[in-house]
């Protein structure tokens, strides 16, 4: 079933056209990567998903329902979590008061509760660090934040963004195998990155974004085997 | 030794309106990184709604409070969301600039509806009278109305520290005053949490008018100018942005000015005040509670 259809978006930074008619879907259950270069507009895209950013032209789709122009906390409220690049945890804050903000509209007591114990049995490690200010974190254990501040409100589609950057090898494998396991608990992916090897091994499908247009898409079996994508992704 | 006590009695009580009035300075620099310059003329009409509450309306000096609290509030609202936030992406200047145009609009706009007279809360709107106090065998003298503000702005403090710590209103505030995109992702409201800064520092600041207009027994239009230039002096002291800074500076000015006063002159006091603000702008810009923090990647 389709969760998420953008089309033709055209979006603007003054007057550097960043995104040029872009056009992609996401099913539900799915794990869809987008990736490319630095500066290709994959961040772009997710902002403008999540509300952060108005497109000049083009629509968002989103459950059936047009979501572009609404601004971000309505689009949070209708279930799409956006863990934005550089993690933007709040560093003055304490690990849990990032977790309880990360459920803001859904702030029941018992609701938060079981959230916020769900989130300490996937990443153990925050809830030792619970009352530490989230900026003495290491990186990875902020992506950890990141990501656990997102499900908070019980995204049925998650927008990752560079989950991957600036985290050693042995903590990207790390966050990716968390990824997966999010995805097969039933929460749609929409992950941008450029550890493309990365990202294939665990999407479904994938769009190669190259200065703001979609360039390639397929199957992420396809992408891998791809003569382009290897040349400017793979490092082959 | 009495005699330096005595002074600390009296700078406390003048500190803890500036503090008052500091806090809500920094509340707005926390929030939209702007030096709210109107911030001591929404004081002024403050003291003014509590003197007609007072005059008018006849009721008690705590009604006028939460009276003037409201009207404060309002007004501070009405001032950002017409003034501040068609800027908000404009370059900072523009807002600062604004922000001293919409000062001046206030104490012009009070000339001219109100007059240059000076005005008094009645005789009785609150009893005042002289406490003997003694410390360590030393004789010393408070009055009740210097024991009612310190007393009022405890409170307040108190009030804002639970409401930025354990309400979720404070937690916006605080996830909106460290990331704005950040904390639209989680849902906040940006610009209903900058309103409610605003209602909540010209509160702060209406109750600091009432507590000098009964402190010097007058209120008149240009009233909020020198106390809002001392109360952003201290916010800077303790550190822009910071609420435990603005108070501790707000004591610390108010306790160094009256030292001035007291052992050396009064004529001095203004501009000592002034040479500590640029002292401490060129030794420590980040204010005595502030530390530069480094960002991690």
């Amino acid at each position: 079933m389709l969760l998420l259809k953008v089309e033709n978006l055209n979006v603007y930074y003054g007057a550097i056209h960043a995104l040029k008619g872009i056009t992609l879907e996401v099913n539900e259950g799915e794990i869809v990567t987008l990736i490319g270069a630095n500066g290709a507009g994959k961040s772009t895209t997710l902002k403008t998903i999540s509300g952060l950013l108005r497109p000049q032209s083009g629509t968002i789709t989103y459950n059936g329902e047009v979501i572009n122009g609404l601004p971000a906390q309505a689009i949070v409220k209708k279930g799409i979590s956006h863990v934005p690049e550089g993690r933007r945890i709040f560093p003055n804050l304490t690990v849990m008061e990032n977790l309880e903000l990360g459920a803001y509209l859904h702030r029941s007591r018992e609701g938060m509760k079981k959230s916020i114990q769900e989130v300490f049995r996937r990443f153990p490690r925050l809830r030792e660090r619970q009352k530490q200010m989230a900026g003495t974190l290491s990186g990875g254990e902020q992506q950890m934040l990141a990501i656990g501040r997102a499900l908070m409100s019980r995204p049925k589609l998650l927008l990752l963004d560079e989950p991957s950057m600036g985290l050693a090898p042995i903590l990207v494998q790390e966050i990716f195998n968390i990824i997966k396991e999010i995805n097969e608990q039933g929460t749609t992916i929409l992950l941008v990155e450029q550890n493309a090897n990365m990202a294939l091994s665990v999407a479904h499908r994938g769009y190669v974004l190259e200065t703001g247009r979609i360039t390639l898409t397929g199957s992420a079996a396809e992408l891998i085997s791809s003569e382009d994508v290897k040349k400017a992704y793979l490092g082959g | 030794m009495a005699g330096f006590l005595q002074q600390v009695i009296n700078g406390l009580s003048l500190g803890s309106i500036y503090a008052l009035i500091a806090l809500g300075y920094t509340m707005v620099y926390g929030i939209i990184q702007l030096i709210n310059f109107a911030h001591g003329d929404i004081l002024m009409v403050g003291a003014y709604i509590g003197f007609f509450a007072v005059v008018y309306l006849k009721l008690n000096i705590w009604w006028a409070f939460i009276i003037a609290m409201a009207g404060a509030s309002l007004l501070g609202v009405i001032i950002e969301r017409v003034a501040y936030k068609p800027l908000r992406n404009a370059p900072r200047l523009a807002a600062l600039i604004t922000a001293i145009g919409m000062s001046l609009l206030l104490e012009n706009g009070g000339l001219m509806i109100l007059g240059t007279d000076i005005r008094s809360y009645p005789v009785g709107t609150i009893t005042n009278k002289q406490l003997p106090l003694s410390f360590l065998g030393i004789q010393l003298t408070a009055t009740t109305l210097q024991l009612l503000i310190l007393a009022v702005t405890v409170v307040m403090m108190i009030i804002l520290q639970y409401i930025v710590h354990y309400t979720w209103t404070g937690k916006a505030m605080r996830a909106v005053s460290y990331d704005r995109d950040a904390a639209r992702l989680m849902g906040i409201n940006v610009d209903e949490t900058i309103s409610v800064t605003f209602a909540l520092g010209s509160a702060f600041a209406a109750v600091a008018g009432i507590l000098l207009g009964l402190y010097y027994n007058t209120i008149q239009p240009l009233m909020g100018i020198m106390p809002g230039l001392k109360a952003f002096v201290a916010a800077v002291i303790g550190g822009i942005g910071l609420i435990p800074g603005a108070m501790l500076g707000g004591f610390a000015l108010g306790v160094f000015e009256t030292m001035v006063s007291g052992y050396w002159s009064s004529k001095m006091r203004d501009p000592i005040v002034f040479i500590l603000l640029i002292l401490i702008l060129l030794l420590k810009p980040a204010g005595l509670l502030g530390r530069n923090n480094t960002e991690k990647v």
